[in-house]
């Protein structure tokens, strides 16, 4: 039991969030340094925590989706659309729960529509998805009509900044939706589902799986977390930035899911992992801040850590550490 | 050699403006007339009228929903018009139906919907009928709105390019259009005889106006300053970086400890401070934060105040561009200083044309806005409603 | 060397394969087949899926390379390493889908690759009047410097043909070149094909319709599981003769029904009255009972397959009606189906039966897991459990009910699939071609569960182009052909005999109205 556990966190995707997190370390030692302060904690593995949550937020969702062999292109354009809506909600005199509901709601929708384009009209979910890419920050631009919508909301601002048992909202956020959409998709069978469509569709639809409905759902919870993200991203900043908020943010997620170990040819996939892949990322934004190298180093260094990162996943580094570790259970035993 | 050329060619046609050949033909975009084509034909034919009627859906979305505000601000315009007969009816008079082409970037800041906004001003309160045209962020689209703009045969074209370089084929064939060009707040790599004239801030002086406050306020105190800097190789984060250092070089009790991209957005620029104050131990090694625009100094105000401290005294905040939030930040004491880019660059473009348009005077080819340096002293408050109406 | 009817051993083939086999991993593809084309004829190709058909083109066009034997144009042995290769040889081939560019003018289809040049460049104006003298050849007065997409499937179709023989000259493939052509258009293509054996071109020719065959071909060669069955000459054959030989030439004629599958049956458990799809299958009337097995005999594109996607609500109905135990129900969706007790096991085991990547257990419970929803979820012990317990009776031979299904052999995947309908507990079970391609074992397996879950009162409908294996186990034979249900046999008349003289005849009567 206890070797299974273990068996279970050992994996490649924690091995390479402590890597680079000592590697962080090593650049800068302050680095683990946790502090409590004003009620809340305080320290840049919190931040790792905090600046990772939105990508985290969105991987939920865009694992669902890659693991059905799709793709959600839109989720930064939603959270442009759903910051700018809940902004423009409180500044017109609405409450702040009624500006979070109306943000759901239009990431909600945007999900619908993702889905019934991909499930009902069969168009490839890259093309789908992008038309809503595209459209979807134009529609958060015309909302707040090409500036930043400040607010003061005290509910958006707490969502985004505020603290839950010292820990920063978003990271409560971001760890209750991994363990409830954890639990959704495993506890009951749409996470067989999920794999079942995204390995064979057609095979899914003839064992009697709802699939049309099932993808529409996917599609939905995505951009559910991708609104989620965007009032979270937009509180922090008490504004809505439809220009800047969620840009490029879907391929960061996708990453995420990615170096979860969600191919994106559909199948296997593990939320959590995905989740701990979108903290890899922000452990070496992060890292590239506290460490004091010019920014003209940071893409390069990104690059560098995720292609070790994906050349250790490959199949061939599989095999080889598998041969490795063949060797040595064979010795033991 | 190459403005005298120009002189030529103007000199040769006695009626450089509009060309007649070209007016009032309606004009096909390249990029309508593409879907169209058969080659499109095996694919699933719902998928195209889908992208096709969105994208129809959002221009008519896009131009309907510009329309009340653009009323609103007209009608306010005119009205300031009535006001100011006098000079109005004077340039309206001159300019009469002077049609020009303005193709912005797009609206990626609100500086630049605030530009835009008072270039419309601008125009309309000279009575010169701006044909605009929003290229969101693409080169491509610019190219092809000026194409638009020639064969319209506008009297002259504005272009913000969102690039330096690959402008010579399209601005020669302007040029070859006997139509005037003039750059507006960014300039481009190319012979300088493409275009009339380039209005634009002189970004390395915004960046030493910076500094200057900066050396000014600290005396010989030691000041270890961290910079967020704009999106990494762009001119504006260049040239401002440029600027400061040259400001506080030979001051060796200024100094940056710390220098990151925010990407001049609001959300990097909170998590850049919040990298630096962690670096810095608690923010407490820090001085002076220098931010490349005022976006990014908002993002790290609220990071200053998120680790205890009080921006605008424990660390002091300067920053480029002078929009509102920053005023208002200023207004509450949590920024010290701002130099103003300002988003008038369409007036001393229209200045320059008209001279040139009646007896031909060439306007000097670089036209510099001035870098207006706003401290606590000068109004924040009223600084930050006025802006608020000017569409930051 | 079989060459059927005439002695041809002077004639020279104009391209030949001898003994060539393909292997793809265990799997014998092609087993040392015989293969001589004559200038001059059509030689049609048959065979079930599954045959070689395939496989024999693409070595003939050298899209694959044979393991074994050899492949010769004109007398002396070649090596074919592509297509553009085999071009040089004088092969063409023409696929059913027009592989051409469809935005294009008709004359830059025809020469693409190949244009008259001038000066170095394309010489637009003696390209289109070339393409035009070489249209008419072809019966076609259209404009070359139109769009190839603006015509006709036919049309296109014809350009293809007029390119490849342009580019080859000697041998030209057609690829089921009728699948998607109407009446009119299959008889201008044919008018086409007939013109150009008069002018010594040697055709091969592949397709399902035995009409066609017979009013085209000269010669024909039957494949059947990678191997040679015969080459004739057509006017040799009579056509239950050569669907006897497409089916097996080793069909016992005197085999007969099990007594157990004679059983007299009272409970009726479906009747489907005129039920049918536009487009898929006519209406058919079937009544099934509790207990029984009907089997579902024709030829590869005869609607069996289409029959059981509309039972199976895959693709609904569009007429007729259906009643289980005597209630009118409706079943416009798979899900319905399986609400309704169905089961189906599909043609294609790989693109739509098996999930390779999830494990046995998986596999095994997906369909009951469907059928339970999205939120009655079996633990993992029920599954384990289930799988078991299913797995066991199947006799399913995997190393874990853990590992991905797709390390299973075929005949081990087809088990889990059977398994997985199997513990859905169904009152009828739709098997299409359940023993193709599998090894023997789980062929025999197979056959055991279908007689077994009869006796047990299940009602089945098995769909098999082995004859003498439906004739086993069935109850009833069904004889579809041309999308429509042409036979219901029962007792005596269930035997191999019957079974293809009743796929047979109808084309026999259809060739002789084409003739008058």
């Amino acid at each position: 039991m206890t070797r299974i556990s273990f068996g279970r966190i050992l994996n490649t995707q924690t091995i390479a969030l402590v890597s680079v997190l000592l590697l962080n370390w090593i650049l800068f030692p302050g680095f683990f340094k946790i502090e409590w302060q004003d009620g809340r904690l305080f320290g840049s593995l919190i931040d790792v925590l905090n600046r990772g949550a939105p990508v985290a937020i969105l991987a939920i969702g865009m694992t669902a989706v890659i693991a059905t062999k799709g793709v959600d292109l839109s989720v930064g354009a939603v959270m442009a659309m759903s910051g700018a809506v809940a902004a423009t909600l409180v500044v017109a005199g609405y409450s702040g729960p009624v500006a979070v509901g109306g943000a759901l709601a239009v990431g909600l929708a945007c999900g619908l529509w993702n889905g019934i384009l991909v499930a009902v009209l069969d168009i490839q979910p890259i093309i789908a998805t992008l038309v809503l890419m595209v459209a979807g920050r134009g529609i958060a631009q015309l909302i707040t009509e090409g500036s930043i919508v400040t607010f003061s909301d005290p509910t958006l601002i707490f969502i985004g900044t505020g603290s839950f048992l010292g820990m920063p909202m978003p990271v409560v956020i971001a760890f209750a939706l991994m363990v409830l959409v954890t639990l959704a998709v495993r506890k009951t069978a749409i996470g067989l589902f999920i794999e079942a469509v995204g390995i064979n569709r057609s095979a899914a639809t003839l064992a009697g799986i709802r699939s049309r409905l099932l993808l529409i759902s996917v599609y939905s919870v995505s951009g559910l977390c991708a609104a989620i993200a965007g009032i979270i991203v937009a509180g922090d900043i008490r504004g809505a930035d439809a220009n800047n908020a969620g840009l490029w943010l879907e391929l960061d997620a996708i990453l995420a899911a990615v170096i979860g170990g969600t191919s994106l040819l559909g199948g296997r996939f593990s939320i959590p992992m995905s989740v701990i892949g979108a903290l890899i990322i922000q452990a070496m934004n992060t890292g590239i801040l506290v460490s004091g190298y010019p920014p003209e180093f940071n893409l390069v260094v990104k690059a560098g850590i995720i292609t070790v990162i994906l050349m250790i996943q490959s199949p061939l580094a599989g095999q080889v550490l598998g041969f490795f570790g063949r060797k040595k259970s064979g010795a033991s035993r | 050699m190459r403005v005298s050329r120009y002189r030529q060619s103007l000199a040769d046609n006695p009626r450089p403006f509009g060309s007649p050949l070209y007016a009032g033909q309606s004009v096909e975009m390249p990029i309508l007339s593409r879907n169209g084509e058969p080659a499109q034909r095996r694919s699933r034919p719902y998928l195209h009228i889908i992208v096709l009627m969105l994208s129809t859906l959002h221009a008519v979305l896009g131009r309907n929903a510009a329309r009340p505000r653009e009323k609103i601000l007209s009608i306010l315009k005119k009205l300031a018009l009535a006001a100011g007969i006098a000079t109005a009816l004077s340039s309206a008079a001159m300019a009469a139906d002077m049609t020009v082409g303005f193709s912005q970037i797009g609206s990626e800041s609100g500086w630049r919907a605030a530009e835009t906004s008072v270039t419309k001003q601008q125009a309309e309160s000279r009575g010169i009928n701006l044909k605009f045209a929003d290229a969101q962020q693409k080169q491509e689209n610019q190219i092809k709105a000026i194409r638009g703009f020639i064969a319209q045969g506008v009297d002259a074209i504005l272009v913000a390019p969102v690039v330096a370089t690959g402008w010579e084929d399209v601005l020669s064939e302007a040029k070859e259009a006997k139509i005037p060009v003039i750059l507006l707040d960014r300039g481009i790599d190319g012979p300088e005889d493409l275009y009339l004239t380039s209005v634009a801030s002189d970004q390395v002086k915004e960046g030493k106006v910076a500094g200057d406050w900066l050396v000014g306020t600290v005396k010989d105190k030691d000041c270890r300053v961290v910079e967020l800097q704009g999106t990494v190789g762009s001119t504006p984060a260049i040239n401002r970086k440029k600027g400061f250092e040259e400001a506080i070089a030979g001051h060796s009790n200024i100094s940056i400890v710390r220098s990151q991209t925010g990407d001049f957005t609001r959300s990097k620029g909170k998590e850049v401070m919040e990298g630096f104050l962690k670096a810095e131990n608690g923010g407490k090694n820090i001085c002076a934060v220098y931010a490349h625009n005022d976006d990014m100094a908002v993002g790290a105000i609220q990071a200053i105040k998120d680790a205890g401290l009080k921006p605008g005294t424990d660390i002091l905040v300067v920053s480029i561009d002078g929009v509102p939030d920053l005023f208002s930040a200023m207004a509450a004491g949590e920024a010290n200083a701002t130099v103003e880019l300002t988003p008038n660059m369409a007036g001393p473009a229209f200045d320059a044309l008209a001279a040139y348009k009646k007896d031909g005077t060439m306007p000097p080819k670089f036209i510099i806005t001035e870098s207006k340096l706003y401290t606590p002293a000068d109004d924040p408050k009223g600084e930050a409603e006025r802006r608020k109406s000017l569409g930051y | 060397m079989r060459l059927g009817g005439r002695d041809v051993a002077e004639t020279a083939f104009r391209m030949e394969a001898r003994g060539v086999s393909k292997i793809f991993g265990t799997h014998k593809a092609l087993d040392t087949v015989d293969f001589g084309l004559l200038a001059g004829e059509v030689h049609a190709l048959l065979g079930e899926n599954g045959a070689g058909k395939s496989t024999l083109i693409k070595i003939l066009t050298g899209a694959y390379q044979p393991d074994g034997g050899e492949v010769l144009v004109d007398g002396t042995p070649v090596h074919l390493d592509s297509p553009l290769h085999a071009q040089s040889f004088g092969i063409g081939t023409v696929y059913q889908e027009v592989n051409l560019l469809p935005n294009r003018s008709v004359a830059e289809n025809l020469f693409l690759g190949h244009q008259p040049t001038r000066f170095g460049l394309v010489d637009r104006k003696r390209m289109n009047k070339d393409a035009r003298v070489l249209l008419k050849r072809y019966g076609l007065e259209i404009d070359p410097a139109s769009e190839l997409g603006s015509h006709s499937v036919a049309v296109q179709q014809i350009v293809a043909i007029a390119r490849a023989v342009q580019l080859s000259g000697k041998v030209l493939i057609l690829d089921e070149p009728t699948a998607s052509l109407d009446r009119d258009e299959v008889q201008r293509l044919f008018e086409v094909v007939a013109s150009l054996k008069r002018d010594g071109l040697a055709i091969v020719f592949i397709t399902h319709f035995l009409d066609q065959v017979f009013a085209l071909a000269d010669r024909v060669t039957i494949l059947r599981n990678g191997k040679l069955v015969d080459t004739s000459r057509l006017s040799d054959l009579t056509r239950t003769e050569l669907v006897r030989k497409m089916l097996g030439k080793d069909i016992a004629f005197s085999g007969s029904t099990s007594l157990e599958a004679q059983r007299p049956v009272t409970d009726v458990l479906l009747e489907f009255k005129n039920y049918g799809r536009k487009r898929s299958v006519r209406p058919f009337t079937l009544t099934i009972h509790k207990g029984e097995v009907i089997g579902v005999a024709g030829l590869l594109g005869s609607g069996r397959t289409e029959m059981a996607r509309v039972m199976f609500g895959i693709d609904p109905s569009d007429e007729g009606s259906v009643t289980l135990n005597g209630k009118p129900i409706s079943i416009r969706a798979a899900t319905d189906a399986i609400a309704h007790g169905f089961g189906f096991c599909p043609e294609d085991r790989k693109a739509d039966g098996i999930f390779g990547d999830l494990s046995v257990r998986e596999n095994i419970v997906i369909a009951l897991q469907g059928k339970l929803g999205w939120f009655r979820a079996l633990n993992r012990d029920e599954q384990l459990d289930l799988a078991g317990q299913f797995g066991e009776s199947m006799d399913i031979r995997a190393a874990s009910l853990d590992m991905p299904v797709k390390l299973l052999s075929g005949g081990n995947q087809q088990k889990v699939i059977l398994a997985r309908w199997l513990a859905t507990d169904p009152a009828f079970l739709i098997l299409d071609e359940p023993t193709r391609g599998i090894d023997v074992g789980a062929h025999a397996e197979i056959v055991r569960t279908i007689n077994r879950l009869r006796d047990d009162g299940m009602a089945l409908v098995v769909i098999s182009s082995e004859i003498d294996e439906v004739v086993a186990y069935s109850s009833r034979v069904v004889v579809m052909r041309d999308r429509e249900m042409v036979a219901e046999l029962r007792g005596e008349d269930i035997s191999p005999a019957v079974i293809v003289q009743a796929i047979a005849t109808h084309g026999e009567a259809t060739s002789e109205e084409t003739a008058a």
